[in-house]
């Protein structure tokens, strides 16, 4: 069920040049799963638009969500400054997902070996889907691609993974991006889960060839629940519920079979 | 007991709120927040003859006190409309309006007398106020003639009372209602959106990939009251006012102005509930002014 609800804050700390990581109570913790996302409001009145902003976390007691978000405008600057004990709204929880039971049976061997790309600030909510997966018995392969060595959430990955790092500018791991540490390092899998920029998810299409990618995507949004039509991807095929060559990233996705989606 | 039924071309609407087309789907998304059995109406997503795909994205973008949409009326069709949509909103016990959009008048037409043959449709509110389409639909709203005609061909065509939903981006918003009246429309709603533009300054893009887009939100509804108190001065058939209303004294504020009845737009995405929290912000609106019966206030200023 989805709803508009007042979180309180438990938490917030910045981790890493304007990354905060957020912790917030919430009944929506409830149904939140790895590639789900909620919408934020700020206090302002001059931005009315709920942000969307990916899990990155749900509590063992299903009782607080975890937002690892980069302040990137007058919304996220807004949230920045939130603190423990603070009241803020919220609209979840949004979006499809990640499949695991998908996830785990795509395999050549058991247990599936299932790989996670992670780019800038599109690694938060790979780090939910690597707790989801390891726990259903998945062998999980991280590899977290970051501007430099002023990385976030990293040593968190090796907990449920196999973790591996890029870095634009060489100072850490693999000089390069994601795709170049998984050949550098000879990495096997039976199938992939990325997000993070379009050019990155681009490649990976390209990359993944015969084996199933899952995408996060991101676009503007407004109402984030399927009615407004703002948020389009076009498809290949016709889409079930548009009927014409466009799926609602908000409802349909965020989470996209790379194969299914022109990007 | 208090009366918040109002009627509109002889349809009754159990109280005064709707939504505004586009925003709300049809109504099945928003179902998992607000019982559909409380409004007054449900207007639903434009539907055109044939299925519509829409602009390119991004089509929304925030802005001061609201947004932008050049969403380009992406819809099913009306074939998928009649065997989805209908059925599940004839579950509801809420009047159905179905926005009608169209790049032609024989596209209207068509629409028009498909829906005739719908036992579940009360009313056609008929879109010629869209600025995100290229042909078609704002180029009909903006020219007196124009809307006069298509309003006798679309009349002509259906017994279904006819709302004709016009545009503010005309010089004078009474001569555009007279024009749909003259034309013979059971009713007009407005405003529709608003013309405007933002610029990413950071990248030097537009940040709509139509460039221009419609305004809506809290922004724009002074704008909003001031063409509905002016159109219903200047027609006798009813008003359905619209724009930036977020709570039951902006709808209020608007059927003073002249408003019959009220639509929530944006707002929905803000507050998915806006709809029946307009209801309760009437109804006690009502209670507070020992109010019996809401048509008490319409045009009351």
């Amino acid at each position: 069920m989805k709803a508009k609800v007042t979180g309180k804050v438990i938490s917030q700390s910045c981790i890493a040049p304007g990354i905060y990581d957020l912790r917030i109570e919430t009944d929506l913790a409830q149904d939140a799963h790895a590639g789900q996302f909620v919408g934020v409001f700020t206090k302002d009145a001059s931005t009315l638009l709920p942000r969307p902003i990916s899990i990155c976390g749900v509590s063992d007691d299903k009782k607080s969500i975890r937002l690892v978000y980069r302040v990137a405008g007058k919304g996220t600057d807004e949230f920045s400054g939130l603190e423990e004990g603070d009241e803020v709204k919220l609209l979840g929880v949004l979006g499809n997902g990640y499949d695991i039971e998908k996830l785990s049976s795509i395999r050549t061997s058991a247990p599936s070996r299932v790989l996670l790309l992670g780019g800038g600030i599109g690694i938060p909510p790979m780090l939910q889907l690597a707790r989801e997966l390891s726990a259903a018995g998945v062998k999980v392969i991280s590899v977290m691609g970051y501007r430099d060595d002023r990385t976030f959430l990293l040593d968190e990955f090796t907990a449920y993974s196999d973790t591996y790092v890029a870095t634009e500018d060489g100072s850490l791991g693999t000089k390069g991006n994601v795709l170049d540490a998984v050949r550098e390092n000879g990495i096997e899998f039976d199938c992939i889960c990325a997000c993070g920029p379009m050019p990155m998810l681009r490649a990976i299409k390209t990359f993944a060839g015969e084996k199933k990618a899952f995408i996060s995507l991101e676009e503007r949004m407004a109402c984030g629940v399927g009615a407004c039509l703002g948020c389009v991807v076009k498809t290949g095929e016709v889409n079930h519920h548009s009927h014409v060559n466009n799926a609602r990233i908000c409802t349909d996705g965020p989470v996209f079979e790379a194969s299914e989606v022109e990007i | 007991m208090m009366k918040t039924e109002v009627n509109i071309a002889g349809v009754t609407f159990k109280n005064p709120v709707m939504e505004g087309s586009g925003t709300f789907g049809s109504g099945m998304e928003y179902s998992e927040f607000v019982d559909l059995n409380r409004l007054g109406a449900v207007v639903t997503k434009g539907v055109a003859n044939v299925p519509w795909p829409g602009n390119p994205t991004p089509r929304v973008c925030e802005v001061y006190g609201g947004m932008l949409n050049a969403i380009g009326l992406q819809n099913p069709g009306i074939e998928v409309f009649c065997e989805r949509d209908l059925p599940f909103l004839a579950k509801y016990d809420t009047r159905v309006i179905v926005n009608v959009c169209g790049r032609s008048v024989e596209d209207y037409v068509e629409v028009a007398e498909r829906l005739s043959g719908e036992d579940r449709v009360d009313m056609l509110e008929i879109n010629v106020s869209c600025p995100n389409v290229k042909e078609g639909a704002i180029a009909f709203g903006t020219d007196r003639k124009c809307l006069e005609n298509i309003t006798k061909e679309i009349k002509a065509h259906t017994k279904k009372p006819v709302i004709m939903k016009l545009t503010p981006n005309v010089t004078s918003i009474a001569e555009m209602a007279m024009a749909a009246e003259s034309g013979g429309a059971d009713a007009i709603s407005l405003i529709n959106t608003i013309t405007g533009m933002k610029i990413d300054i950071e990248r030097r893009r537009f940040a709509l990939a139509n460039k221009t887009g419609g305004m809506s939100g809290p922004a724009i509804k002074p704008i909003a009251v001031r063409m509905v108190y002016q159109a219903s001065h200047a027609v006798k058939i009813p008003v359905i006012g619209m724009g930036g209303i977020a709570t039951g004294e902006d709808a209020i504020e608007f059927m003073m102005a002249g408003a019959t009845a009220v639509s929530v737009g944006m707002m929905n995405f803000v507050n998915p509930y806006a709809t029946t929290d307009c209801i309760k912000g009437i109804e006690d609106y009502m209670t507070r002014h020992g109010i019996e019966d809401i048509n008490e206030i319409i045009g009351c200023v």
